[in-house]
Order: C-alpha cells, then sequence, then structure tokens
C-alpha cells in the first residue's frame, strides 16, 4: 500500500533560523502519529508545510501521492490549526454547513457532525457566544467532514475537558480502523502514550526521536523500576540482598539497566515465599521526552 | 465551482447581514437619494427635461462618490480581517480555489451593494413620478445608472479585496482603501484640472485627457451616464469632455473594469500566505 504521507530531508528557515532541519518522516493509511517537541520545536510549521500553506526550502513532500496545498492533496487532507478560529457572527450549524459545501457534501450533515463532537445543543447559537472548548470542538466537526485520508491535527486536545479527550481519542480510533492517517501534536504526553501508534520528537528543528513507544524505550536505554513488596518480616533481609533499593514502607524499590530487567527479575523470584508482590514500571513517555530534550539541551 | 462559490457567498451575505452591513448601506443610499430628490424639486421647465433626468443627473455626481465609498468600506477587511481573526489558514486547506473564495465574497458584497442601489434610486424614481407624470421618459436613464452603478461597485469591490490582501492587517487596509478612495474619486479629477488649466489647449488636452478620464473607472461611470443621458445641462465637472468621447468607449470603461479590479484582486490574494 502507499504511503500517505512521506516527507524526506524537509528543511525550512525563517529569515536564517532553521524552523525544520531535515526531517523525514512516513505515514502509512491507519497510523496515528504523534509529534511532540518544545515550544517553537516546529511542529505547527511542520504541519502548514504539509497542507501547502507555507512554502519551504529544500526536501520532498508527498501528500496521498500529490504536492502538498495542490488540489488533489487538499480534497483528501483535513486540518485542525492550534488556536482554530471562526467568524463570531455565525452559528455552529452555519459554520459547518459551508465547509461541508466546500468540500462538495450537502450541508444537511451538518447537525450530525455537531452531533458527533456533543455541540448539539449549541448548533444554532453564534460562534461568538462559545466556550474555548467548544469552538475547539467545531474545529473537530470540520476536520471530520468527507473521509479525509490524513488528518493533521495542531493540539488538538487543547481546551478540552478530560471526558471530551476521551471522546475524541475514541473517534480517531474509529476514523484510523477505517483507515485514516492521523498526525497531532500534543504537549499531553501521557494521552498520546496510550492514544498512538508512532512517537516523533522535535527538538529546534530536528527530528530527536521516532519510533513506536517501545522503540524510543529502548532507544532511550532509561532504567526500569522494579517495586517489591515483601512478605511480614522478610523486608529487611530482601533489602539487605538487593544492593541500590530503597525502602518505602514495606516496599522496596529499585532500579536496573533495561537489559538485566529478567535477570534481576530472577533474583527476586528466588526469594519465593517471602515475597507478596513485584511490579514492574517501564519509563514513561514523560520519562523519555525528558531524557531526550536534555540530551539535546534543551 | 459554483456550489462553493454560492457556499461562500452565502455566509458572507449572512455576515453582512448581522454585521447591519446591509441596513447601513440600503438606509444611506435611500437618504441620500431622497434629499437629492427634495433638493431637486424646484422647477426644471427651462430645461426643457422631465424631471426623472434631471435626478439622474444628480444621482450620477452621487453615485460617483457613495457606491465607491460604500463598496471600499465593505471590501477592505475581506481578506485582511481573516488574516487577524486567524480564519484564514483553515479555509486555504480547503479544496476550493482562491479566486472562487474571492467570487464568493464578491456576490455577496456585490447582492448588498445592488439592493442598496435598487431601493435608492428606486425611492428617487418614485419621487420623480409623484412629482411629474412624464418622467417616464427618465427611465432608461434611471436603469442605465442602475447597472452601471453595480459595475462601479463591483470594481471598487475588487479593488477592496486587492487592498485588503496587500495590507494583511485591518487597519492598513482601512488606510489603503480611504487613499484609494480619495485618489480616485477626488484627487484624480483635481489633478486632471490642473493639467487642463497649465496645459491651455495643447498635446495633453486633446490627446492625453480622454484617455485619463476612460483610465479611471469612476470618470468612465460618470462620463458613460452624462454622456448617453440627456441630462448633460444639469451636470457638472468634466461634462464638457463628455462630448468629446465616443459612448462606445466610455460604456468598454464600465465593463472591463470589473474584471481587471477582479484579476488585480485574484493575484495580489495568492500572494498571501498565512
Ligand atoms: N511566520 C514566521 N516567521 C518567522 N518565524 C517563524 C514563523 N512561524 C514560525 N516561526 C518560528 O519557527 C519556529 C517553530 O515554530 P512552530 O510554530 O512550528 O513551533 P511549535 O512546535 O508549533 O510550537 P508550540 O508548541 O508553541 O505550538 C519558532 O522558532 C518560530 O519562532
Ligand atoms: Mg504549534
Amino acid at each position: 500500500m502507499t504511503s500517505t504521507l512521506t516527507i524526506s530531508a524537509l528543511t525550512k528557515t525563517f529569515a536564517g533560523e532553521k524552523a525544520l532541519d531535515a526531517v523525514s518522516l512516513t505515514v502509512e493509511p491507519g497510523m496515528r502519529v504523534a509529534l511532540l517537541g518544545h515550544n517553537g520545536a516546529g511542529k505547527s510549521t511542520m504541519m502548514k508545510i504539509i497542507l501547502g500553506l507555507i512554502p519551504y526550502d529544500s526536501g520532498e513532500v508527498m501528500v496521498c501521492g500529490a504536492a502538498p496545498g495542490s488540489a488533489a492533496a487538499r480534497g483528501q487532507v483535513a486540518y485542525l490549526p492550534e488556536n482554530v478560529a471562526f467568524h463570531p457572527a455565525l452559528t455552529g450549524q452555519e459554520q459547518i454547513a459551508q465547509y461541508l459545501s466546500l468540500r462538495g457534501e450537502s450541508p444537511k450533515l451538518a447537525l450530525g457532525l455537531l452531533d458527533r463532537v456533543g455541540l448539539h445543543q449549541a448548533a444554532t447559537r453564534r460562534i461568538g457566544t462559545y466556550s474555548k472548548g467548544m469552538r475547539q470542538r467545531v474545529g473537530l466537526a470540520q476536520a471530520l467532514i468527507g473521509k479525509p485520508r490524513l488528518l493533521v491535527l495542531d493540539e488538538p486536545t487543547s481546551g478540552l475537558d478530560p471526558v471530551s479527550r476521551r471522546d475524541f481519542y475514541a473517534l480517531l480510533d474509529g476514523l484510523a480502523a477505517e483507515g485514516a492517517s492521523i498526525l497531532l501534536s500534543s504537549h499531553a504526553l501521557t494521552e498520546v502514550e496510550a492514544r498512538t501508534d508512532r512517537i516523533v520528537i522535535l527538538s529546534g528543528g530536528r527530528m530527536v526521536a521516532s519510533g513506536t513507544l517501545a522503540d524510543l524505550r529502548r532507544m532511550a536505554a532509561l532504567p526500569v523500576a522494579l517495586h517489591v513488596t515483601a512478605r511480614n518480616g522478610h523486608a529487611t533481609e530482601i533489602e539487605r540482598a538487593l544492593p541500590g533499593a530503597i525502602r518505602v514502607g514495606a516496599e522496596l524499590r529499585l532500579t536496573c539497566p533495561q537489559d538485566e530487567k529478567l535477570a534481576t527479575l530472577a533474583r527476586i523470584t528466588g526469594f519465593g515465599d517471602k515475597i507478596e508482590d513485584v511490579e514492574v514500571v517501564p519509563p514513561s513517555l514523560e520519562d523519555i521526552y525528558s531524557h531526550v530534550s536534555r540530551r539535546d539541551g534543551q | 465551482m459554483m456550489t462553493r462559490i454560492l457556499a461562500t457567498a452565502g455566509t458572507e451575505f449572512r455576515i453582512a447581514l448581522r454585521n447591519r452591513w446591509v441596513a447601513i448601506a440600503v438606509v444611506l443610499m435611500a437618504l441620500f437619494a431622497l434629499v437629492l430628490s427634495a433638493a431637486g424639486s424646484a422647477p426644471t421647465g427651462d430645461l426643457g427635461v422631465d424631471r426623472l433626468s434631471v435626478t439622474v443627473a444628480s444621482l450620477t455626481s452621487l453615485a460617483v462618490y457613495l457606491v465607491p465609498l460604500v463598496a471600499l468600506l465593505m471590501s477592505f477587511d475581506a481578506v485582511a480581517g481573516e488574516v487577524e481573526r486567524g480564519t484564514l489558514p483553515l479555509i486555504l486547506t480547503y479544496p476550493v480555489a482562491r479566486v472562487e473564495i474571492l467570487l464568493g465574497k464578491l456576490v455577496a458584497h456585490l447582492a448588498v451593494l445592488t439592493l442598496a442601489v435598487a431601493v435608492g434610486y428606486g425611492l428617487a424614481g418614485v419621487a420623480a413620478f409623484w412629482a411629474d407624470p412624464g418622467a417616464v421618459s427618465g427611465l432608461p436613464a434611471l436603469w442605465r445608472l442602475g447597472w452601471t452603478s453595480v459595475l462601479l461597485g463591483a470594481t471598487f469591490l475588487s479593488a477592496g479585496y486587492a487592498l485588503s490582501s496587500l495590507a494583511r492587517r485591518p487597519s492598513g487596509a482601512a488606510g489603503l482603501a480611504m487613499g484609494l478612495w480619495l485618489g480616485a474619486v477626488v484627487l484624480f479629477d483635481l489633478g486632471l484640472l490642473a493639467a487642463v488649466v497649465t496645459d491651455n489647449g495643447g498635446w495633453f488636452t486633446t490627446q492625453a485627457f480622454p484617455f485619463a478620464l476612460l483610465a479611471n473607472p469612476a470618470d468612465a461611470f460618470r462620463l458613460y451616464n452624462l454622456a448617453a443621458s440627456e441630462a448633460t445641462a444639469a451636470a457638472a465637472g468634466v461634462a464638457g469632455a463628455a462630448n468629446a468621447i465616443p459612448l462606445w468607449q466610455s460604456a468598454a470603461s464600465v465593463l472591463i473594469w470589473p474584471f481587471a479590479a477582479l484579476a488585480l484582486a485574484t493575484a495580489a490574494f495568492r500572494k498571501v500566505t498565512p
């Protein structure tokens, strides 16, 4: 199958400052990719280039087999800008109806779309009276129009409440299951960790990490944490046998390098009945992210 | 293509309605038309023309100021306002050509302007008929004034879009629009007048002057309406020159300008990166 999005050696300079530096990325159908990075890392810039909104200096970008911003590409790509805005004098329904017409769909579908993002009640109110999260939902609704092959979502969950965030990711799962590719940027690492297939970390315009969460864990080679709960009375004995363990109540906490995880576990299980429970805590995306960022000097 | 233009036009018309632009334009035109009708209600027997033709002549000199003004006021915000609000990037990622976006706005704004012109001129016409049943002979002139006013409006709407694209900020676009209005409608004529006076019947007056008049859409509009109507006697300003220029030339200028202005606006809008 052909890739939905191919970027190779993409470079973009703003007034001598490199906003993107030789970034390469491929997104397959049905893949959910998270774009992470500090403020000013180049996430929004990369998205605008994919949409053909701004030109780039060098490299290659192919969107659904066409040049970014060409009519063919625009017909298959949906976009949710960061800080999405609409004319305050229009109602949600009128605005979505216009976007539907622009994509060649029936404007009558507007209410259904607003329903999908939980805006049914406010559909006939002017957008000027909406809260920030409600405006964000109008933005989401317009990104669902038609059957886009690629959704480019710039901080889609900003301003959404916790329940709406979960609903939003459920919506994305459905779209991805139907074969849509999704590229989203976010600063909320915990939600991205569980809900995306690929993670790309940008730092100062360079791609410093890319792959599945497991790939990143391997690459970062961060230590694994082990939480051992001893049975009554055995804690001190086990603590002595496990150098480097820190005692927190009845629990012993120790860390070991990724490749010594199994050996350490074997030693712990060797205590047999003296152990009540063992918990293995792999490094979280947040740990990996700070590790990568620190290494990069950000 | 048509559905995309009409969808944009529908949205823009709603916005114009809610921003009170429709009300403002209609009331403005109606008010000025009625004032002119009242002012022109002095006996006109000695001119030998009907009441409506006299009204049309004064409406022409009104429209030449008012129609470009209303058009520029409606259009200067069209692109710059979207840039400022942040609505432009999203719309540009839709499968819609930039010229279609401009055409949608133009259709909506032109509808507002046409409505205002129809109400204003309609009222003036009714007032003329009420005072003089013989006014029916002035109807063709009123009709001509109507459609040329709409075309003049289209020209200045597109000019407004072009300035809006060039400025990219509403405040800058407003300044440019006022500059264009002053330049095209007021200063241009003054400049020509000064040039003709100093030239004293030389090459400029005989060769360049007619072309200068045709090159300005506002002057071509006035020229065409005054030359085509019998009421040149009631006109002022460039009326003297009106007779020297063939009617088809001023008509051509009135017809070509809207397209030229739209082409300029499209070119300027294409250069806007959100
Ligand atoms: N139009 C522009 N002109 C000049 N510099 C720009 C422009 N747009 C972006 N930049 C610069 O490019 C860099 C990347 O910006 P970008 O908006 O892509 O960051 P981001 O990763 O989206 O950040 P955030 O998380 O804050 O949204 C920044 O240094 C920014 O200052
Ligand atoms: Mg950003």
